[in-house]
């Protein structure tokens, strides 16, 4: 491919190829302090291939591919070159890892404890994960958590934080301008700001820890904290994995562990300052 | 080009010794795509290889012992459906029976073979145990039971595994017509349930997925199954075999083929079509993209040819670009 970058974010590593420079030249700017692993092995391949014979030049649009690839996927616009990047890995993770058991879910460390947040798009984990890291945690990801099969740790996947609609004016309020991605506007979950995530969350992203608290965060609601009982918990978070049935057995034993050791809440909070204190009170009061 | 990289580490695995980065990159991103990294993982010897790559073959491994599992599963619950034992095919009959084909295959639908008078009873009992249709289109649907060598593919609705029931082994307009009815006659059984066809018939049926249909899109894997099938027939048997069922040639290909890029021993001839068949076959660039598009489409409507007569060719194809399919 005519242009590329080879990424490494926790524990995988990406071989990015691009028919345009723009995507591969974004990345290589917001990524410029993870490590840069061009000349080894990648664990996956992610392409950005024009849609159709013309399309590379004729109003770009971007099929996104790899080792692993959607058929039906929608192509975008090359305007997005950065997010359809970004989604190539997420895809290739969502379909081809097998190490962990992945979760779809934000989270952040805290004297060695993980607190781990999960719920639907526009729930508010994302931007719950980039506010706390931006207050004294270690972002962990806001995309995957990675649940090791055999000791129960989770393990940190810190690409860049999408932020999207309201959330983008919220963080860019507490984070330094020059740890923002461009401005993507109106693709297909609205308007899109990349984080880049602090210094700290890069250099210890290959350092795992124990769970400590799960959360199912709902944006927009009146504050409210409600118990989830471990079936439920459990059903959530097959349904919240993208590799739970590849992993067979492994995965099973992983996930009721998960389930059995980590205490789990719902809550619903109107604002993010509503969420950072409930969030705050729940893990002092954590046992 | 990567695709002959990936023929050279299956044929000798210990060739991959000399790889570097690059070249592991380009093996493994043409090995996903042609669904022979499973094959790949377990021909490779672990001490050959960089350590990075070898949590991605280790992953390979699982997913192909996964996909054996499910298969069989899959296999067995068709059986309990249709309450008699299931005649497999391809990749499940592979892992059935124990073959070397098996061994780190991919797996993606189940293909059973069942006589044509018992379509009717078939389809009922597949439906009542939970397979639904995947075609919602009139003329697919259509299609498929005017003209087709099976079913409409069906899916199950808590497995999201999907069936393929054949009659025959060919379209029922393409110009070959193996003889379906003499491969059930001669079929193994390998369990209380579950049977295969003979080693002989084996190769044949293969042969004719990849060289008397289809635009060898993925062949490089069917290949492999044929060049793996191949150490267990007999020469003479194999032969009469293939005449029976009108594919004596494009048998005497497939072996030409797998002894070329395959095999260990001397090879055979190459004639300027079993070149541009190998040619087409190698089609994949370091990345995992197909190249050599013009050729891919001359194969695309080659496998339309044989399927159909040029009418019934030039309606069909019209209907499907009319509803927006294009093929490359």
């Amino acid at each position: 491919m005519r242009h590329q970058l080879s990424l490494r974010i926790g524990p995988a590593s990406f071989r990015i190829g691009s028919a345009w420079r723009q995507p591969v030249a974004q990345l290589a700017q917001l990524y410029a302090d993870y490590p840069q692993v061009g000349g080894e092995v990648a664990d996956f391949t992610v392409r950005l291939e024009p849609a159709g014979p013309l399309r590379q030049w004729v109003r770009p649009s971007i099929f996104i591919t790899g080792d692993h690839g959607l058929a039906d996927a929608a192509p975008m616009s090359l305007t997005h070159g950065l997010l359809a990047a970004e989604m190539g890995m997420n895809l290739q993770m969502a379909l081809g890892w097998r190490r962990h058991l992945l979760l779809h879910a934000s989270s952040v460390e805290k004297d060695g404890r993980v607190l781990i947040m999960t719920g639907e798009s526009g729930s508010g984990k994302s931007t719950l994960a980039a506010q706390l890291g931006e207050r004294g945690w270690r972002l962990m990801g806001d995309e995957f958590a990675l649940l090791d099969l055999v000791t129960g740790s989770v393990f940190p996947f810190p690409r860049l934080i999408s932020l999207k609609n309201e959330a983008i004016g919220v963080v860019a309020g507490e984070a330094p301008g020059e740890r923002m991605g461009p401005l993507l506007k109106g693709t297909a979950k609205g308007d899109i700001r990349h984080l880049v995530p602090r210094a700290d969350a890069v250099a210890r992203m290959e350092e795992g820890a124990k769970p400590a608290l799960l959360l199912f965060p709902r944006f927009g609601h009146a504050a409210d904290v409600r118990p989830v009982g471990q079936g439920e918990v459990f059903m959530r978070l097959t349904q919240a994995s993208t590799n739970y049935v590849a992993l067979g057995e492994p995965g099973f034993r992983a996930l009721t562990r998960f389930v059995q050791e980590v205490p789990a809440r719902a809550i619903d909070f109107p604002s993010g300052e509503a969420a950072m204190a409930l969030v705050q009170q729940l893990w002092d009061e954590r046992t | 080009m990567s695709g002959a990289l990936l023929v050279g580490a299956l044929r000798e695995p210990q060739s991959v010794a000399v790889l570097d980065s690059p070249g592991w990159n380009a093996l493994i991103a043409a090995a996903r795509p042609e669904r022979l990294i499973g094959t790949l993982a377990l021909r490779v010897d672990e001490a050959l290889t960089p350590a990075a790559v070898r949590p991605i073959l280790a992953d390979a491994r699982l997913d192909a012992e996964r996909e054996a599992r499910q298969a069989l599963w899959e296999a067995d619950r068709a059986a309990e459906a249709l309450g008699a034992p299931v005649l497999l095919l391809k990749g499940t009959a592979y892992v059935a029976a124990g073959l070397k084909a098996g061994k780190g295959r991919f797996i993606g639908d189940l293909d059973i073979l069942v006589p044509r008078e018992r379509m009717d009873d078939v389809e009922a009992g597949l439906r009542s145990a939970g397979w639904e249709w995947v075609k919602q289109d009139d003329y697919d649907d259509a299609y498929y039971r005017q003209w087709m060598h099976e079913l409409p593919p069906m899916i199950h609705c808590e497995r999201d595994r999907m069936i393929d029931v054949h009659h025959t082994i060919l379209p029922l307009t393409a110009r070959q017509t193996p003889d379906a009815k003499a491969m059930m006659a001669d079929a193994v059984a390998i369990t209380e349930r579950l049977s295969v066809l003979s080693p002989e018939d084996m190769v044949c049926h293969s042969v004719a997925h990849l060289l008397a249909d289809g635009d060898l899109a993925g062949g490089l894997r069917n290949l492999w199954d044929i060049h793996c099938l191949l150490d267990n027939v007999d020469a003479e048997r194999l032969a009469a075999r293939a005449e029976r069922h009108g594919m004596g040639r494009h048998v005497a290909q497939a072996q030409r083929l797998a002894a070329a890029l395959y095999g260990s021993g001397v090879r055979q001839r190459l004639t300027v079509w079993d070149r541009l068949v190998i040619w087409r076959l190698l089609a994949r660039d370091g990345w995992g993209r197909e190249t050599r598009k013009l050729l891919r489409f001359a194969f695309y409507l080659r496998s339309h040819w044989l399927r159909m007569p040029p009418m019934m060719l030039a309606r069909h194809l019209f209907t499907k670009w009319r509803k927006g399919y294009r093929p490359v």
